[in-house]
């Protein structure tokens, strides 16, 4: 088994076609379903939803002292939405679930392995 | 026992290293153990075999020896426990005894090695030289050589995409039936864009054996899958072709100019025959459709001999298929033969392929044949501005005749 991040990402002020409230409940219902599925076959370990950047703050090391800071660290157009942390057995099964997920929030999905120890680059 | 020179060496490491490399990694669960350990076996091999002449099974010696360094090597490395823990459970206990060789399991091993290298989680161009290198045992440095790269930039690139497939988990399997058409057709378009690799590049004409190889290992490996005759057999074709294409001094010659008393018949009859085979299976897909193309022009004995009718309906298919303008393009060529030039100068003009130069090329043949002189030379010379090789900007600016092959 592998541990897989699958990161959602929304970019900032993409206007998006706005959802009908039927439509919203039903793609609430569909990562309900979505979410249930994954936690019975043990895929599922966390998730969450993040507000939006706006409400990050950053701390930092600057001359020895911690500096705070209002707003992302990226200045990025796209930032993380949420995630899902899930076990998979390989890449084929992360993209599999990744691909479920992103039907139906319709946002691009990254799929990123965990490190551990026994795998870091030998060259 | 007569000794080995190091050309037959060569010879035999690319025709079996392949497969040795694919069944250790099955059996090691790691590409650097099982690259690494086929390297030190055919060491061995060279200084044993230039004194003893090679074994009868030279594949299967290659893999018996490769895989005890391997042991010996995660023993020594001490790392067997972890390691030797992922081995399948059949290759345990069995060091001494030979791997069986060319049964079923065996072959799957190059063809989960195939489907690996060009799995879509990984960049064309990963793709490409994983499977040069892996599949084909092509060193890092010929590899590099291949795409005009310094050897560090490869093999860092390579580096890369096994880390990725490592640290990823990018499954080392035969992908399931529902998802195969994708997953085949990325590992279709690696081995033709290695063929169109060589075909373009004068200096490198390996790659283009080296792909009809790869496309003759896969239609043995997958003999149900009319795509995988169909691109065997278009590249089979286009090969049969290929020494009347390039003149002496590099220039291009076009299909109405070639030499046909230069193509390679028996290469053609081979590519006929799977065409033929392909057209019973009646499953058409775009390298198929493509082949046969091919196979209408080797039938014809002159350019006028040719059967445009036939040629115009299997890029019908094709368009059908593979709805791109460059097929659009190549369809009102073969419409311009059939019907006249003005009839292909209407379709041409609704495709919108300003920066592609055969589309000027077309362009100017066939303005030049309405005998429209002076639109023609201007666009002869947009389409020689735009050419990516010498060979091509000449050929434009003497104002090309005929069309592109």
């Amino acid at each position: 088994m592998t541990r897989y991040m699958l990161s959602v990402h929304s970019v900032e002020g993409e206007v998006r076609e706005p959802m009908s409230p039927e439509d919203m409940q039903h793609s609430w219902q569909q990562i309900g379903i979505l979410e249930a599925e994954m936690k019975s076959s043990g895929a599922w370990l966390f998730s969450g939803r993040l507000h939006e950047p706006e409400t990050a703050t950053v701390v930092r090391v600057a001359n020895g002292e911690i500096l705070t800071t209002d707003g992302p660290f990226a200045e990025a157009r796209e930032h993380l939405g949420g995630f899902y942390i899930i076990n998979a057995e390989d890449l084929d099964a992360a993209l599999a679930l990744a691909s479920k997920v992103t039907r139906v929030i319709g946002a691009p999905i990254e799929v990123r392995p965990f490190a551990d120890f026994a795998d870091e680059p030998k060259g | 026992m007569a000794g080995i020179d190091e050309a037959a060496m060569g010879r035999i490491f690319r025709d079996n290293s392949g497969r040795s490399v694919a069944t250790l990694i099955r059996v090691f669960g790691d590409i650097d153990v099982a690259e690494d350990a086929v390297q030190e076996a055919y060491a061995v091999a060279l200084s044993k075999w230039a004194r003893d002449g090679p074994p009868p099974n030279p594949g299967g010696w290659i893999t018996t020896t490769a895989r005890k360094r391997a042991i010996d090597r995660l023993r020594r490395e001490s790392r067997e426990r972890e390691l030797l823990g992922r081995m399948a459970v059949s290759s345990l206990g069995n060091d001494d005894h030979d791997i069986p060789e060319e049964t079923g399991p065996v072959q799957d091993d190059r063809l989960r090695l195939i489907f690996t290298c060009c799995h879509p989680a990984l960049s064309t161009e990963a793709q490409v030289a994983l499977t040069l290198r892996l599949l084909g045992g092509l060193s890092t440095e010929e590899v590099a050589r291949s795409f005009l790269l310094a050897e560090p930039t490869m093999a860092q690139r390579l580096v890369r995409a096994k880390h990725k497939i490592k640290a990823a988990r990018i499954p080392y399997r035969v992908p399931a039936d529902h998802e195969l058409p994708d997953r085949l057709r990325a590992v279709l378009s690696v081995v033709y864009l290695i063929y169109n690799a060589g075909l373009n590049s004068p200096t490198e004409r390996g790659l283009c054996a080296e792909a009809i190889r790869l496309g003759r290992l896969l239609s043995t490996l997958m003999p149900d899958e009319p795509e995988v005759a169909g691109l065997l057999a278009l590249l089979v074709l286009t090969e049969a072709r290929r020494a009347s294409r390039i003149r002496a001094d590099g220039s291009l010659v076009v299909l109405g100019e070639q030499d046909r008393s230069r193509w390679d018949r028996t290469a053609i009859e081979e590519g006929q025959r799977i065409v033929r085979w392909c057209l019973r299976r009646n499953q058409p897909g775009p390298y198929q459709l493509q082949a046969a193309i091919n196979a209408v022009h080797a039938d014809a004995a002159t350019v006028e001999d040719t059967d445009w009718s036939q040629i115009v309906a299997l890029y019908d298919q094709l368009l059908a298929v593979a709805p791109t303008p460059v097929v659009a393009l190549n369809r009102a060529v073969a419409i311009g033969e059939a019907h006249g030039p003005e009839a292909a100068l209407a379709l041409v003009h609704e495709l919108d392929l300003e920066n592609y130069y055969p589309f000027h090329a077309t362009r100017a043949d066939l303005l030049r044949r309405l005998g429209r002189e002076s639109e023609a030379a201007a666009a002869y010379a947009r389409a020689a501005a735009l050419a990516p090789t010498d060979a091509e900007r000449d050929f434009l600016r003497r104002g090309g005749r005929g069309h592109r092959p």
